[in-house]
């Protein structure tokens, strides 16, 4: 059976540009095949602009890995579409799409693309939609777990159409919502026109905590993580079975190195490696978090 | 009587580039007005709604509440209601369904066309295809939960489903929504009043993140199945969503329902609104601008609210803009509107949210 792939997701926090350039250093050495560069959160996010993008993704393609350029989540202002068109008309590297204005200039310039987790698809019929619009991989969305994928998979096979490669959230914080507003900018009081690009100073979001002290929650501008590192780890066997083709790590400020040998290891082992985050309920059927009791 | 003077709008996308740019006496924004049950939507209708939104008892809508809702019989009786009095009703379809359940969709997509639906609001691509191809004369919204934020996005639906409307999420600054009229193929329809989601509609999943039950999916946010209210000895209450703490309350401190984003939570040593204060969107004083900008419908939210809230609730909105048609150039929100508003908001708060920059 054919390896599953390793994958480097779109950096959810904001990092100051020369940890982010040393971030990337290292991973062109890592064993990891695909990366994913870009802003997915927010746009007045720029110590890397959208040059310094496509630059590095050029450097890391170079290395060997396939490079994918996500787009932003959520697109209000036209300058933002400017910068989605320029990174449709780089032309080098497929585009994470992660919105439907993502899907349509993909679409109108022959992109080809992956569903990134925020554009729901929920069925194979979208899927197959989205295959004639030229997706290649799917990321499905955070909550949807293995009997979900499982029916899919059936139904696309019933149909008579071909899976694109099934790239599954492995590891990581999972990003549950996207607002217009800032949520850092909230908490620390300043307008988010005067944002000061405060987010920089959370290098792994902004902890949320329940009244009672439980840590729920992470802040990171407009979008909400839940505070748990989920890892699928033990599960890697079930994804095997699944046909799953990528696993998804999202990157953190700290251990990321580790966390992709482990993972490296895992994916070559027949057993499965010992959970060392949270379990994801979701990929379970039940609610992502887990239950107060079992903390 | 009111003069109907409504659909110049809301026809097909071309309608919209010949009507005028400016407020005139033959254009004016459709009034779409929540329908929860059938009293809800006889309400609507005798209060001024153009249209009234409604959707089934299941989960193919994303109110799906207990004790909310339409049978076949109601619906159709329903609709016979508002078209005697020759107003139209859309049919909410506008969850995910997954593979296994797509046959209960495209079911209730049957059934909207039978009944005579004016259009269906949905936001699932395959929802949306099969409608496109089976019942290509039934209209096709796209819902607040297909998250179309653009004019690319719009296109797409435009060109993949021949959608005739879209519905804007509550996430665009009033700036935005103007651009966006501009460059959209199809008219638009943006929230007028009623309960903020603060997230990006279609994808929030705080509430299946905590208890499972999922808005794209099952229809329902933070269920009230899963609250737990607490009374402590003191006379302080704290509420519970699936056994995480989303708020405590003082004796005789107002206590609103206990969705995630509107909880209080601790952040950097503090306690407060991390998310979002208990507060309802109330855009009256934008009328103007929003009629100007070429939208072609304002919604009111709240198909889980009561006869009363949808009676009062449209009288307002309807005198509204009855009295901007009548004399656009001298009109003015009424403080008399604003206070029927705020006493339907919850914690009697209103806000122009993300219309607003300042709210951002």
């Amino acid at each position: 059976m054919e390896m599953m792939k390793l994958s480097l997701g779109p950096l959810q926090y904001f990092w100051p540009r020369e940890h982010t350039l040393a971030f990337y250093r290292e991973a062109a050495d890592w064993p990891v095949d695909i990366i994913y560069l870009g802003e997915t959160v927010c746009s007045k996010r720029r110590e890397l602009g959208t040059r310094d993008w496509i630059v590095l993704a050029a450097e890391l393609a170079r290395s060997g890995k396939q490079v994918v350029l996500s787009s932003l989540a959520l697109i209000e202002a036209e300058s933002e579409l400017g910068v989605l068109q320029r990174l449709v008309d780089h032309g080098d590297c497929w585009i994470e799409a992660n919105d439907l204005s993502a899907v349509q200039l993909c679409r109108e310039r022959g992109v080809p693309f992956v569903a990134g987790p925020t554009l729901n698809v929920y069925n194979h019929h979208a899927l197959a939609m989205l295959m004639e619009d030229g997706l290649r991989r799917w990321v499905p969305g955070v909550e949807q777990g293995h009997v979900l994928l499982r029916e899919l998979r059936e139904a696309m096979r019933a149909e008579q159409c071909e899976m694109p490669e099934l790239e599954v959230i492995a590891f990581g914080r999972l990003p549950l919502a996207f607002s217009a507003r800032c949520f850092t900018a909230r908490a620390l009081d300043v307008a988010k026109d005067q944002c000061g690009f405060r987010c920089i100073d959370y290098p792994d979001g902004m902890p949320l905590a329940t009244r009672e002290g439980r840590p729920f929650l992470r802040i990171n501008g407009i979008q909400i993580q839940g505070e748990e590192i989920t890892d699928l780890g033990p599960e890697l066997p079930q994804l095997r079975e699944l046909g799953v083709d990528v696993l998804r790590l999202y990157p953190q400020a700290e251990g990321m190195a580790e966390m992709v040998a482990h993972y490296h290891l895992a994916r070559r082992s027949p057993v499965a490696p010992p959970r060392i985050g949270a379990r994801n309920g979701y990929w379970h059927g039940e609610p992502g978090m887990r239950a107060p009791e079992t903390t | 009587m009111r003069v109907q003077l409504i659909h110049v709008n809301a026809g097909t996308g071309n309608d919209r580039h010949d009507a005028p740019r400016t407020p005139s006496f033959e254009v004016l924004m459709q009034l779409v007005c929540p329908a929860g049950n059938l009293p809800a939507l006889q309400a609507a209708i005798d209060a001024g709604a153009d249209a009234v939104y409604a959707g089934f008892r299941d989960q193919t809508n994303a109110r799906a509440f207990p004790g909310l809702n339409f049978s076949d019989d109601e619906l159709r009786d329903g609709i016979a209601y508002a078209h005697q009095r020759g107003r139209q009703v859309y049919l909410a379809l506008n969850t995910y369904p997954d593979s296994a359940r797509l046959p209960q969709w495209y079911a209730a997509v049957d059934k909207a066309a039978e009944f005579g639906c004016d259009a269906i609001i949905a936001a699932e691509m395959a929802v949306l295809d099969y409608a496109t191809r089976t019942h290509p004369a039934l209209k096709r919204h796209l819902s607040v939960q297909g998250s179309a934020t653009t004019a690319p996005a719009l296109r797409y639906a435009h060109e993949r489903f021949g959608i005739s409307r879209a519905v804007l999420p509550r996430v665009l600054s009033i700036q935005q929504v103007e651009r966006l009229c501009e460059g959209s193929p199809v008219p638009l329809e943006v929230f007028a009043f009623g309960s903020l989601c603060i997230m990006v509609e279609g994808r929030c999943q705080l509430s299946s993140y905590v208890t499972g039950a999922s808005p794209n999916r099952h229809g329902v946010c933070s269920p009230a199945s899963f609250v737990r209210w607490e009374e402590h000895d003191d006379g302080r209450r704290s509420v519970r969503l699936n056994q995480v703490l989303m708020d405590r309350f003082e004796p005789r401190e107002p206590a609103g329902y206990p969705t995630v984003c509107k909880g209080r939570f601790e952040v950097g040593g503090e306690i407060f609104h991390a998310l979002e204060e208990p507060t309802s969107l109330n855009t009256l004083e934008l009328l103007p601008r929003l009629a100007q900008a070429g939208v072609a419908a304002l919604k009111i939210e709240g198909r889980q609210r009561g006869v009363a809230y949808v009676g009062s609730v449209t009288r307002t909105w309807r005198d509204a803009l009855d009295r901007y048609r009548a004399s656009p150039q001298d009109w003015s929100a009424q403080p008399r509107w604003q206070s029927a508003l705020s006493k339907h908001a919850e914690g009697h708060q209103t806000t122009l949210g993300p219309y607003h920059r300042s709210w951002h």
